[in-house]
């Protein structure tokens, strides 16, 4: 550990603008060099996720795909990054002097531009990160519950399901021509922009939804909401499979592909910014509170029932918008997508990341889907690896990764060339 | 008529199986507050050990001992062996978290529940196994009403075991630490009684009766998947908790009940509301007793 800090240290000084710098100069090369590097290495082809694929898949190739992902990757970050550091710096210095909003919003663009080069290397790419940034939404929502609420609740994928159907159908109905519902009643061409209007009515079918979980359960503390949840997870599952209109346990499928990388992205970011500014608000300190103790909460003048249910309702709303997004970037779905295997996954992504964070939101999110998709040749034997990586996250550190932090986008985009006064601001 | 009092006979064999692997739940709920989400994976081990002690004795002493005896034999050994996979449970998965925040716990329970069904999966691969029926059929006719004996057996074997649990929790001394320890975990190791070692021997009940009820499924539905676990042991957690908490008895009535409700729900609608309006029943009775039927009001600090 004491090694491994000491080789990081002279990368202390590179800022988030540094690191977004060396990423994009080794997502340039793959995109200019991609091709050449892979062939002279004997790869088939670009490794689509830092050559897991191959590894697992043919052990010889383990050399050539480390080589490419030293050669690509990991030495010209390092090596931009460090090098470009003074320069960056007085970069962050100055996108420091600027006001926030617009300081974040040049990183964030500056984010999206290198994911959009590095996605945009083959399709798998596309698929695997949208779908990770889909899950960083839904963990980021269950999070909210499961963590600054501290409850325990297991209907997530009952309300994913409620915003996926409800946006499927809409879009179905307005803007395609399907065979369930025929003409559509909308001209096609207004859809790509009416599309977050129908996420939003998506998450709120499932925001009204959580009101049937949330009314009895919240009358008393304690492990009912688990039980109530659970029931309500098979009721959704079990009503959708017998309403015929909507496909029935055929599912749906031909949504129009509204949901662009860039479409995701936006909700993504999106839901950060209001899932961070609502647990810093009042009401989200109000909800620690009452996690932390109801009846000296109550006494504060909290009003708890309020408090938790208003928690609840939001996170089921970005779960139903993140059912929604979902639905149109698969373009198909089915009951069955939304049952145990999705919970338990969902579950993973928030305890494995950390409880009360959002930092931790994003990586156990990031980290269980990469991992999934990495380890995807070994077919079963992911099925032990992941549940036991799980296992002894938990064993060592019971909250998660990192849990309890505050996402302080300030601290993040800080030069880094001197140290400040008390280090953080 | 007949059709009313067959289904109540199949709704009693069908909600035994829930009954005695939610009394699993229930006990571990009550002793340790946490939710041991592997218990139906637990349930699912428990049958895969049973039928290889079935086909191991059957192919061993068919021939000079009554099925009886070997069906004896196969619950006895397989209890033994199926505790020791509650132990492995509680020691892997419980124990090092103990004073960890409880929803961990659960986590990892559901984990080492994965672990079982994809081991499962690897070890055996997805051959459907028949699990090998220990006793004749019998078909007897009541006025027009079926009964076969395996029936009888599993209704009967099932009331038995939850009286023999609920004898030993009252009257024995073990039991009465398993009391002390779900009134207050924290008090009652400093008396004296370890909660390393009534903790493990919950997990083992627990294990032993959900065995014990593989067996009996094998006999009513012979056929076994790595999957059959986790479908039924969701449903049975429902039950423990519609119970209330640690409640063995109430945890076996809300077992019956949900049997009752998936047997007769598609004597009046179509078989595919079943879920629905199984767990729209349990929705509302929670919502007008949230305690469950012989729970303690009880408000629980969660150890976040």
């Amino acid at each position: 550990m004491e090694t491994l800090k000491k080789l990081f240290r002279p990368f202390s000084v590179v800022p988030l603008a540094g690191w977004f710098l060396g990423v994009f100069s080794a997502v340039l090369m793959e995109y200019y060099l991609g091709d050449l590097i892979s062939y002279y290495l004997y790869l088939p082809k670009i490794p689509v996720l830092f050559g897991t694929l191959f590894m697992l898949k043919n052990p010889l190739l383990i050399p050539s795909a480390l080589a490419y992902d030293c050669i690509v990757y990991i030495v010209p970050v390092f090596l931009v990054a460090r090098l470009f550091a003074p320069l960056t710096n007085q970069l962050a210095a100055q996108l420091e002097k600027m006001p926030l909003w617009l300081a974040t919003l040049l990183h964030l663009a500056a984010f999206y531009g290198i994911l959009h080069m590095w996605a945009g290397i083959n399709d798998y790419r596309v698929l695997v990160v949208k779908l990770t940034m889909i899950s960083i939404i839904l963990t980021l929502s269950l999070n909210v519950i499961n963590g600054y609420q501290g409850e325990f609740s297991c209907s997530h994928p009952g309300f994913m399901a409620l915003g996926a159907y409800a946006s499927s159908t809409l879009t179905l109905l307005l803007f395609a021509n399907d065979k369930m519902f025929g003409e559509p009643l909308m001209n096609p061409a207004l859809g790509p922009w009416l599309f977050p209007l129908i996420l939003i009515v998506g998450g709120g079918v499932a925001a009204l939804g959580s009101l049937i979980v949330a009314i009895p359960s919240f009358r008393t503390r304690g492990d009912y909401l688990a039980i109530i949840s659970l029931a309500f997870l098979f009721m959704v599952k079990s009503a959708i499979e017998n309403m015929e209109i909507i496909g029935g346990p055929r599912g749906m499928s031909s949504q129009p592909n509204y949901a662009s990388l860039t479409v995701v992205f936006v909700w993504m970011a999106l839901c950060i910014w209001i899932v961070h500014n609502f647990t810093t608000s009042v009401l989200g300190k109000a909800l620690n509170a009452v996690r932390d103790n109801e009846p000296a909460a109550n006494s504060m003048t909290v009003n708890t029932r309020k408090t938790k249910m208003t928690a609840f309702m939001f996170g089921a709303f970005w779960a139903g918008v993140a059912g929604g997004l979902f639905a149109h970037v698969l373009r198909y779905v089915n009951p069955g997508t939304f049952g145990l295997n999705k919970l338990a996954e969902i579950l993973a992504m928030v305890y494995f990341g950390g409880l009360n964070s959002i930092y931790g939101s994003i990586i156990g999110a990031v980290s269980i889907s990469m991992l999934s998709e990495a380890l995807r040749p070994l077919e079963l034997f992911k099925w032990i690896i992941i549940p036991l990586i799980l296992i002894l996250v938990m064993i060592f550190r019971p909250h998660g990764l990192i849990s309890f932090t505050e996402l302080n986008v300030k601290e993040l985009m800080r030069p880094r060339d001197k140290e400040r006064a008390g280090g953080v601001e | 008529m007949d059709i009313f009092l067959q289904n109540i006979i199949n709704a009693l064999q069908w909600g035994s199986f829930y009954a005695v692997v939610s009394i699993g739940y229930s006990m571990v709920y009550g002793v340790l507050m946490l939710f041991n989400f592997a218990h139906g994976d637990i349930f699912m081990v428990g049958t895969y050990i049973g039928f290889g002690i079935a086909t191991l004795l059957l192919a061993l002493f068919s021939a000079f001992m009554p099925g009886w005896m070997i069906f004896i034999l196969v619950i006895l050994i397989t209890m033994f062996l199926a505790s020791f996979v509650g132990v492995f449970v509680e020691v892997v998965g419980y124990r090092p978290l103990r004073g960890a925040p409880r929803a961990s716990a659960a986590i990892t329970g559901l984990m080492i529940g994965i672990i079982f069904e994809t081991g499962n999966l690897i070890i055996l691969g997805a051959k459907r196994f028949s699990f090998p029926p220990l006793i004749e059929s019998v078909t007897y006719n009541f006025g027009g009403i079926y009964v076969t004996n395996v029936k009888v057996l599993i209704i009967v074997a099932s009331l038995v075991m939850m009286a023999a649990l609920h004898l030993f929790i009252k009257k024995t001394k073990w039991g009465m630490a398993m009391r002390a320890m779900s009134y207050d975990f924290q008090a009652v190791p400093l008396m004296g009684v370890s909660i390393n070692i009534i903790a493990p021997m919950t997990f083992a009940i627990g294990a032993g009766l959900a065995s014990v009820a593989g067996i009996l499924y094998g006999q009513a539905y012979p056929v076994l998947d790595p999957y059959m676990g986790i479908s039924l042991g969701w449903k049975a957690f429902v039950a423990a908790i519609l119970g209330g908490r640690g409640s063995i008895m109430g945890a076996a009535l809300a077992g019956y009940l949900l049997g009752f409700i998936e047997m007769f729900v598609p004597m009046f609608f179509p078989s595919t509301f079943r879920d629905l309006i199984a767990y729209s029943i349990i929705l509302v009775i929670l919502t007008f007793r949230p305690r469950g039927f012989f729970g303690m009001a009880h408000s629980t600090q969660l150890r976040l």
